[in-house]
């Protein structure tokens, strides 16, 4: 084995935990945009969309459907009704509030993600499940430039470019895009201009938790679920969308992809039990030196509630 | 006409008979009370693949046990505690089993970690603990009343080195997981490498909240080495033959004896599974022995048992308690509900086949299990097959 392979062989590591990283910060992003909170149930989103399309995954195999097709209904059921979930949670415990303090929301979310995590646990049980891989097998492995990867990293890249542009169009030219940025902007202001500020925050719910879905099917194969992993991909999330910048879809990208790069050359030369501690001593490292994030701008982040 | 009424009579008279029997034996025990026995597992959280089939299996036993009449016609009143592998809740519940309770004996816990975290509770307490897990340091210092009933790492070790030695491997990699249970792989391994002329170039931990180990595997692929052993029992074990294929890092992978769940070749899938190796108990193909085997009625019988109740594969964790509750039934049955003379009879156990092997305790060996205990197993066609 040449240097070259082996830095390589790191990056194409780095990019596969940087892209999942991103895709689980957008989703964080997408709420607090709209709503000025961190959601900390969106690792659960993730868990439970994986869960459901591993369900469906398997009751349309069971009924005759062909792999490729059973799982593609799988993921696209799974997504649907984790979307409905979202909107049922906002309608549930969000929407009758009358101005909710930052602090009060983040308390309520905290306490959405236990409870759907006792929930999942209740019907799935404490078991680890895997969706199939999307494509090959789990030994499957592609040759690029003498680095080996499993067709699934191409997948989650594809998928995160993907996420990032279509929201990039979303929110850049569609009316109900514009209408939830301003609601970020300023919320009064927003709701003066006629925008339905309570529909936006019930549809950002609903985006961020189909997002989450996406994220965790495409995950699954190479992460397995299981009922309580969604904290641990939530935290990493975070973490990523605070260094990039809170808010900033873009930047969460670029932050992710940046974290899961330096995580994984830091496992070239300290041990790998040591890599959760650079992650978050680079974020301790952001937030003392540029707090707003590495992409966030001084003054948006001072007009924000904290 | 008489004949029918000849029946009837005979029935009537037998029925009479039973329901007095019954009626008299149901009186003794409620005079003699209850034995009651804690019983710590991680029935749920990340190791539940080892907790749930300890839980299932002591519930079946002390079922069957109680409906036999119990032991020394004492009923057994079993207290289950859930402590999700969580060294924290152990300790509790050790606390509150043995102040509030007042347990005859604590059999359990689960993981390594929760046992060390309970080892001076119980010793202290003056309550016999028959743990449930295999790391060197539960049994060695011996404390009194605490007893070890899994295969002990060395021997795991041992056997992997000696499978190294056959193949002639001399540089490996070994990954281990953050906890009790993979510390004490690491440390045994390498303790015991040189003795078989093996080097170990790279020794790593990960954590158990880790999902992806592509790097780690990259840096290890990188030491040049001809094998790998990870030391585990989290779902990371799963994970690692996965990923080392699709690296294309080719070697053979060695798992420890904390592999012995058919369900983590399920999760890994037959093509990545395929030729991992481990050692483990004689639980897992028990119809492969020889049928002098002191162990071979026994072990059929007992996975006959739980496979037909539960309509799952039996696993070697099941194993664990089954010998932990069958040791401390035995003893009882022999000395009496005794604390101390219980603790003097296991101290003492000789020659006693179980599922994990044939156990020989003594004042200085409170594990009671030798090499011999373990076979080395090699994943086929997503089975697991005797070397």
């Amino acid at each position: 084995m040449n240097i070259s392979d082996i830095v390589l062989q790191y990056f194409f590591a780095g990019l596969r935990v940087g892209s999942i990283y991103a895709i689980v910060a957008i989703g964080f992003n997408i709420i607090y945009n709209t709503t000025g909170v961190i959601n900390f149930a969106q690792g659960e989103f993730l868990i439970i969309g994986a869960l459901l399309a591993i369900s469906f995954n398997s009751l349309l195999v069971f009924i005759g459907l062909p792999g490729v097709p059973a799982l593609i209904a799988a993921i696209i059921l799974a997504v649907f009704i984790t979307t409905a979930i979202g909107a049922a949670i906002e309608f549930a415990f969000i929407s009758w509030l009358k101005n909710p303090s930052v602090l009060r929301l983040i308390v309520i979310t905290i306490g959405i993600s236990i409870v759907m995590r006792e929930g999942m646990s209740y019907i799935w049980g404490i078991e680890t499940f895997a969706l199939p891989f999307f494509s090959g097998t789990e030994g499957t492995s592609i040759k690029i430039m003498g680095a080996s990867i499993s067709p699934q990293d191409i997948w989650i890249i594809g998928i995160c470019v993907f996420l990032v542009l279509v929201l990039y169009l979303f929110f850049k030219y569609t009316l109900t895009g514009k209408a939830m940025r301003a609601c970020a902007a300023n919320r009064t202001a927003a709701s003066l201009c006629g925008i339905n500020v309570k529909l936006m925050i019930t549809l950002s719910f609903m985006i961020s938790a189909a997002l989450g879905a996406l994220a965790g099917c495409a995950i699954s194969p190479l992460a397995k679920t299981n009922y309580e992993m969604g904290s641990a991909f939530a935290i990493k999330g975070f973490t990523v969308a605070i260094i990039g910048g809170l808010g900033n879809s873009m930047a969460a990208v670029a932050g992710g992809i940046m974290l899961g790069l330096i995580e994984s050359f830091s496992v070239s030369i300290l041990p790998m039990a040591y890599r959760d501690a650079v992650s978050i001593g680079i974020l301790l490292l952001i937030l003392s030196i540029k707090p707003s994030g590495l992409f966030g701008k001084r003054e948006e982040s001072a007009l924000k509630e904290y | 006409m008489k004949k029918n009424q000849l029946l009837f009579t005979c029935a009537l008279v037998s029925s009479l008979l039973i329901t007095s029997l019954l009626f008299f034996s149901g009186c003794a025990e409620e005079v003699k009370g209850t034995i009651k026995i804690g019983a710590i597992f991680a029935e749920t959280g990340p190791i539940a693949f080892l907790g749930e089939p300890e839980v299932k299996t002591v519930q079946l036993l002390v079922d069957n046990i109680n409906e036999k009449g119990g032991v020394r016609g004492h009923k057994i009143e079993l207290i289950f505690k859930d402590s999700q592998a969580s060294s924290e809740k152990a300790i509790n519940f050790a606390n509150q089993l043995i102040e509030e309770d007042e347990v005859f004996a604590i059999i359990g816990p689960t993981s390594s970690g929760t046992s060390m975290a309970i080892k001076d509770i119980c010793e202290n307490g003056k309550t016999i603990l028959m743990s449930c897990a295999a790391a060197e340091t539960i049994s060695n210092p011996v404390a009194k009343y605490v007893f070890t009933t899994p295969q002990q790492d060395r021997y795991a070790a041992k056997w992997v080195f000696k499978i190294m030695q056959d193949m002639g491997i001399k540089r490996i990699g070994v990954v281990v997981e953050g906890t009790g249970f993979g510390k004490s792989g690491k440390e045994q391994l390498l303790k015991y490498a040189p003795e078989y002329g093996i080097e170990i170039v790279i020794a790593e931990e990960y954590s158990i909240k880790d999902s992806d180990f592509t790097a780690l595997l990259n840096k290890v692929k990188a030491n040049n080495v001809e094998a790998v052993v990870n030391w585990s029992v989290f779902p990371a074990q799963s994970i690692i033959p996965q990923n080392m294929k699709q690296i294309g890092f080719d070697v053979p992978l060695f798992h420890s004896h904390g592999f012995g769940n058919i369900k983590y070749v399920e999760t890994i899938g037959r093509e990545a599974a395929e030729g991992i190796l481990f050692a483990c108990g004689r639980l897992l193909a028990p119809e492969q022995l020889p049928d002098n085997n002191p162990q071979k009625a026994l072990l059929l019988e007992y996975k006959k048992l739980y496979e037909d109740t539960y309509i799952e594969d039996v696993s070697t964790f099941g194993g664990h308690a089954y010998d932990a509750l069958m040791i401390l039934v035995k003893a009882i049955e022999a000395v009496g509900v005794d604390k101390e003379k219980v603790r003097d009879y296991i101290e003492n156990l000789k020659n006693h086949p179980g599922t994990g092997g044939v156990y020989n305790y003594s004042a200085t060996n409170h594990n009671g299990l030798g090499m011999d205990s373990l076979v080395m197993y090699i994943v086929k066609d997503g089975k697991f097959v005797l070397y």
